[in-house]
C-alpha cells in the first residue's frame, strides 16, 4: 500500500499534487505568508444579498402593520367596541361585528377541538401501519391544501342549502370548522406523540388499559400543547373571509345573534364589504382601519398569546 | 367499543375529503353537462350576465395562472433567501425574534393584505409610479438624445407603465406574495436545519467558506424539502381569495402585460356568487370553477407529498 | 513535508486554555507536533483531547461560547488571532471525524468537493486530484469503478477512506484524526491504521484515539490527558512503559477508564 507517489500514474491524470509531492512541496507560499484573512467577494456578496431578503417579509409586516395602527388607531375607543355601527355605518362602533367573530370562532372551536383531538389520539395511538392510515394522513394533507373559497362552496352547497340551515352562524362555523380541522388535528397529534413513552409504558405496567392511560396520563400531558394548537388555530379561523361569505356572514344585522340560525356580521367580511361594496365607501373609511386594526389585535393577539404559552411549556419540561 | 369509536372518528377528515369532492362535482355538473367539459375551461368570453350567458373560463384560469407565475417569480427567491438567513445566518436572538415575525405573518388575514393593497399599494401605482416613469421619465429619456434610449425605451416607458388602475395583476402578485412567503419559508426552513450538523461540519474543515458551504452542500441536501416548500407556495397564491377579489381589478379577461386588470377563478367565485340565483346555470359554473380549483390544488398536494417521500429514502443510506 | 527550515515544530502549543462559557474544558496545556510525526492524544471521556484537537483547525469555532487563551501557533503564527485566515488554515490543516461523513453524492464529488471550493475548475485537473487523493487513501482501486456511484453506498471503513481522501485532495500539511476508527470493525480499524501510517510520510497527524493500544501501536509521541489537564507528554515508548505521573500509568494499567 503506497501513497501513491510511487504509483505508476498515466501521464495524463498526473497532477499537479504529484509533481509536487515528488519535489517535495506542496504549497506555493508558506502559511507565515498567506496567514492574514483576506476579503471574499463572493462570500461578502451573497451573505448580504441574502440577508437583505431575508429579511424583507419582516419589514413588510412592520410596515403594513404600522400602517393600519396609526390609521386605525384614531378611530379605536371604548365607545367605537362597545356600540353599534349607526348611519349606514358611517358612524358608531363594531360591537355586533366583534361578537359575531367571537360567536363564529366559539362554535367553530367547539365543534373541531372534540374531532381534532379524537383523531390525534387515533393517529398516534391506535392506528397502524396500512392503507387506513396512509388514507387518513393523505386526507389530511390535502384538506390542508383546500382553497378557503371552496370551503365556503361546500358549505354553501351543504349546510346553507342541502341542510336548510340557511345563512346562518352554525353554517358559518361547522365550515370554518372543517377549515380548520387539518391544523387542529397535526397540532394535537404532535402534542401528543412528545408525550415520553416512558409515562405510557409505567402506566401500563399498573395494570391500567390503554384507554386509561391515554385518558389519565397522555391527554393531561398533551393538553398544554393542544391548548397551544387551538389558540394557533382560533387566531386563524377568526381572520377568514372566503368559508363564512356565502354561509354565515351578513351586511348589517340589527344586533346580536339570538339562535345559531341567524346570520352574523364579522370582522374580516366587515372590512371586505365597506371598502367595496357599501354605499359610502369613503366616509367609512375610518371605520375600515379601526374594524382592520381590531380584526389585527384580535388575530395577532390569539397568536402571541399561543407561541407564549408554547415557549414556556418547552422550558419548563422537565423531561 | 371505545376503540371503534375513535377510529371511526379518525375517519372523519377521509369523509370529509370525499364529501367536498362529492358536492363540487355533483354541483358543477349541470355546467359541463350543457355546454360540454373542454368548451367550458377553454372558452374563452366569461360573460355570465349577458343575454344569452357565456361560460368560457379560459380568462378565469389564465388570470389565475398569469398572477401565480409572476407572485411566484417574486415570493419564490424572497422565501428561500428567508428560509436560508433564519436557518443558517440569523444569530440566536435574531431567531427568536425572527420566527415569531414570520409565524404571525402566516396567520395575517388576508382580507387586510388586500385592504392595504387597495388602498395604499393600489394608489401609489397610479398617482405616483404611474406619472412618474409614464410621463416624467419619457421626457428625461427623450432629451438624452440617445438612439435607442430615446426612442424605444421612451415609448416602451410611455405606453407600457401607464396605469390607468392600481387595481391589477401586479398589485396582486405583491400583496400575493406577502402571503407566499412565510408558508415557503417555514416549510424551506425546516427542510435546511434538518440537513444533518456533520455535513456543514465536514464541509468547514476543508476549508469553505459560509456561503459555499450553503450553496453547495446544505441547499443540495434540502433540495427535496425547498420543492415542497415552493409547491405548497405555489398552492396557497392559487387558492388564495381575498387579496385578488379585492386588488386584481375583476375583469374577466385574458391578460397582456402585467398592470392589466384580471379577475383570477377564486375571486370569481367570490365576487359573482352573491348574484347568482340559485340552481341557474350561472351557479353551476361557479361551482365549476370551484371544482377546477379544488382539482388543481388536490394534485399539488400529491406532488409535493410524493417527493417529500421519494426523497426521504435517500437518507436511509446514511450510518450517522 | 519538511519545508527546509530548522524547525521541525509544526504546531507549538503553550499553556493554552479553551472555555465552554465559563466552564474550562481545557486548562493550560503544552504540547509541541513534529513534523511528519504521528502525535497521539488519550485519556478518559471528557479529558478535553477532542476540544483540543478541534481548536487546532478552529473547528470550536461552530461552537457560540467557546474562548481560547493561551498561545496556539502552526508555523508560527497564531491560529486564534482576529485576523488569522481560518480558510487558509484549514485547507492546510484537515480533519477527520469520528463517524464516516461523506456528502450525499458521488465519491468523485465527495473527494473534488475541496479542490473545487479552492477554485479548480478544469476537468483534467480535477480528475488528477481526484485519483491522486483515493491513491494516497488506499482506496483507489476498490472504488475505480464507482466513481460516480454516491458515497453512502460504500462500506462504513470505506466510507471512513473516503472522508480521509477528501481531506487529501486538498493537499494538507497536517491531518486531524477524532477517534477515526471507533465507529469501524476491526479489520477497517487495521486498514486506516495501516493508511495512517504510510501517510505519516508526506503528511503530519495529530490523532484522538479511546484505544490506547491504538496509541501505543502507531504513534509516536503520546500526550495524555486527564479532565482538562495535560499530565503527561512525550515519546510514546518512554510514556507507556515508564510513564512519569502516577495517574498515567494507573490509566494505562486500566485503574479506571
Amino acid at each position: 500500500m503506497t501513497d501513491g507517489t510511487n504509483t505508476s500514474i498515466p501521464i495524463k491524470m498526473e497532477s499537479k499534487l504529484s509533481r509536487d509531492l515528488a519535489r517535495g512541496t506542496t504549497y506555493s507560499a508558506p502559511f507565515e505568508l498567506v496567514h492574514k484573512k483576506k476579503f471574499n467577494l463572493k462570500e461578502g456578496f451573497f451573505l448580504t444579498l441574502v440577508r437583505t431578503l431575508g429579511l424583507t417579509g419582516a419589514i413588510i409586516l412592520m410596515i403594513i402593520l404600522a400602517f393600519v395602527v396609526y390609521r386605525g388607531i384614531q378611530v379605536l375607543s371604548w365607545e367605537f367596541i362597545t356600540q353599534s355601527p349607526v348611519e349606514s355605518m358611517t358612524k358608531g362602533g363594531i360591537f355586533p361585528v366583534i361578537m359575531g367573530t367571537v360567536f363564529l370562532t366559539v362554535l367553530c372551536m367547539i365543534v373541531v377541538i372534540p374531532v381534532g383531538v379524537v383523531t390525534a389520539v387515533f393517529l398516534a395511538e391506535y392506528s397502524k401501519p396500512g392503507f387506513i392510515l396512509n388514507a387518513v394522513n393523505m386526507s389530511i394533507y390535502t384538506l390542508a391544501g383546500v382553497p378557503s373559497v371552496v370551503f365556503g362552496l361546500f358549505g354553501l352547497s351543504v349546510f346553507v342549502v342541502t341542510l336548510k340551515f340557511g345563512m346562518s352562524l352554525l353554517a358559518g362555523s361547522i365550515t370554518l370548522a372543517i377549515m380548520v380541522l387539518p391544523y387542529l388535528i397535526s397540532t394535537s397529534e404532535e402534542a401528543i406523540k412528545a408525550v415520553p413513552y416512558s409515562f405510557r409504558e409505567a402506566s401500563l405496567a399498573c395494570g391500567t388499559t390503554k384507554w386509561q392511560t391515554i385518558r389519565k396520563i397522555v391527554l393531561p400531558t398533551a393538553l398544554p400543547g393542544i391548548l397551544t394548537g387551538a389558540i394557533l388555530g382560533t387566531a386563524k379561523v377568526s381572520g377568514e373571509t372566503a368559508p363564512i361569505m356565502f354561509t354565515a356572514a351578513a351586511f348589517f344585522t340589527p344586533g346580536i345573534a339570538r339562535s345559531v340560525f341567524e346570520p352574523v356580521m364579522a370582522l374580516p367580511y366587515h372590512i371586505y364589504v365597506l371598502a367595496t361594496a357599501g354605499t359610502h365607501i369613503e366616509k367609512t373609511r375610518p371605520i375600515q382601519y379601526g374594524t382592520a386594526l381590531t380584526l389585527i389585535i384580535l388575530v395577532l393577539g390569539m397568536n402571541l398569546l399561543g407561541i407564549i404559552i408554547r415557549r414556556r411549556q418547552r422550558a419548563k419540561k422537565a423531561w | 367499543m371505545i376503540e371503534v369509536s375513535i377510529s371511526s372518528t379518525g375517519l372523519v377528515s377521509v369523509v370529509v375529503l370525499l364529501l367536498i369532492g362529492f358536492f363540487l362535482f355533483k354541483e358543477a355538473f349541470e355546467i359541463f353537462y350543457q355546454a360540454g367539459f373542454s368548451k367550458v375551461i377553454l372558452g374563452g368570453s366569461w360573460y355570465p350576465t349577458s343575454d344569452p350567458p357565456k361560460f368560457g373560463m379560459f380568462p378565469l384560469i389564465a388570470g389565475t395562472l398569469s398572477v401565480t407565475a409572476l407572485t411566484a417569480v417574486i415570493a419564490i427567491p424572497l422565501g428561500i433567501a428567508t428560509a436560508i438567513y433564519v436557518a443558517e445566518l440569523a444569530s440566536f436572538r435574531m431567531k427568536e425574534f425572527l420566527k415569531p415575525l414570520i409565524e404571525m405573518l402566516a396567520s395575517f388575514p388576508s382580507v387586510v393584505l388586500g385592504f392595504f393593497g387597495m388602498v395604499v399599494i393600489a394608489p401609489i401605482l397610479s398617482s405616483w409610479l404611474s406619472p412618474l416613469i409614464a410621463d416624467r421619465l419619457p421626457e428625461v429619456l427623450k432629451n438624452t438624445g440617445l438612439p435607442f434610449i430615446s426612442t424605444y425605451l421612451t415609448d416602451f416607458c410611455h405606453d407600457r407603465f401607464f396605469i390607468s388602475s392600481g387595481l391589477n395583476m401586479f398589485t396582486a402578485a405583491l400583496m400575493l406574495t406577502v402571503r407566499a412567503i412565510p408558508v415557503i419559508s417555514s416549510i424551506a426552513e425546516d427542510a435546511l436545519t434538518a440537513v444533518p450538523r456533520t455535513y456543514r461540519e465536514a464541509s468547514y474543515s476543508l476549508g469553505a467558506g459560509q456561503w459555499q458551504t450553503i450553496w453547495r452542500v446544505v441547499i443540495p441536501s434540502a433540495v427535496s424539502g425547498i420543492s415542497v416548500a415552493v409547491i405548497l407556495g405555489i398552492g396557497a397564491i392559487i387558492g388564495e381569495t381575498m387579496i385578488v377579489l379585492m386588488v386584481a381589478g375583476g375583469a374577466a379577461v385574458l391578460p397582456h402585460w402585467i398592470f392589466d386588470a384580471i379577475r383570477p377563478m377564486p375571486s370569481a367565485i367570490a365576487a359573482e356568487m352573491a348574484e347568482a340565483p340559485y340552481g341557474s346555470l350561472h351557479y353551476h359554473a361557479l361551482f365549476g370553477v370551484g371544482a377546477i380549483l379544488f382539482v388543481i390544488t388536490f394534485i399539488l398536494s400529491l406532488i409535493s407529498d410524493f417527493i417529500s417521500k421519494k426523497y426521504r429514502s435517500v437518507r436511509i443510506g446514511e450510518k450517522v | 513535508m519538511v519545508d527546509g527550515s530548522q524547525n521541525n515544530h509544526v504546531i507549538k502549543i503553550k499553556d493554552f486554555s479553551i472555555f465552554y462559557g465559563d466552564l474550562k474544558a481545557v486548562k493550560s496545556a503544552t504540547l509541541d507536533v513534529e513534523s511528519n510525526k504521528i502525535t497521539a492524544m488519550i485519556g478518559p471521556s471528557g479529558c478535553g483531547k477532542t476540544t483540543l484537537l478541534r481548536s487546532l483547525n478552529r473547528m470550536n469555532d461552530l461552537i457560540l461560547s467557546c474562548r481560547t487563551e493561551g498561545q496556539a501557533l502552526f508555523h508560527g503564527v497564531d491560529i486564534n488571532a482576529g485576523d488569522t485566515d481560518i480558510i487558509e488554515l484549514r485547507r492546510r490543516i484537515g480533519m477527520v471525524f469520528q463517524k464516516p461523513n461523506p456528502f450525499p453524492s458521488s465519491v468523485y464529488e465527495n473527494v473534488a468537493y475541496g479542490p473545487r471550493v479552492r477554485g479548480t475548475k478544469k476537468k483534467s485537473e480535477l480528475d488528477g486530484i481526484v485519483h491522486d487523493a483515493l491513491v494516497r487513501a488506499a482506496l483507489w482501486d476498490e472504488v475505480k469503478d464507482k466513481l460516480h456511484e454516491s458515497g453512502l453506498s460504500i462500506s462504513g471503513g470505506q466510507m471512513q477512506r473516503l472522508c480521509i481522501a477528501r481531506s487529501l485532495a486538498q493537499q494538507p500539511e497536517v491531518l486531524l484524526f477524532d477517534e477515526p476508527t471507533s465507529a469501524l470493525d476491526p479489520i477497517s480499524t487495521a486498514k486506516i491504521e495501516e493508511l495512517i501510517l504510510t501517510l505519516k510520510k508526506t503528511v503530519t497527524i495529530v490523532i484522538v484515539t479511546h484505544n490506547m493500544q491504538q496509541a501505543a501501536r502507531i504513534s509516536d509521541y503520546t500526550a495524555f490527558m486527564y479532565l482538562g489537564e495535560m499530565i503527561e507528554f512525550g515519546n510514546t515508548d518512554t510514556l507507556f512503559v515508564h510513564p512519569t505521573h502516577k495517574l498515567t500509568e494507573d490509566y494505562i494499567t486500566g485503574r479506571f477508564g
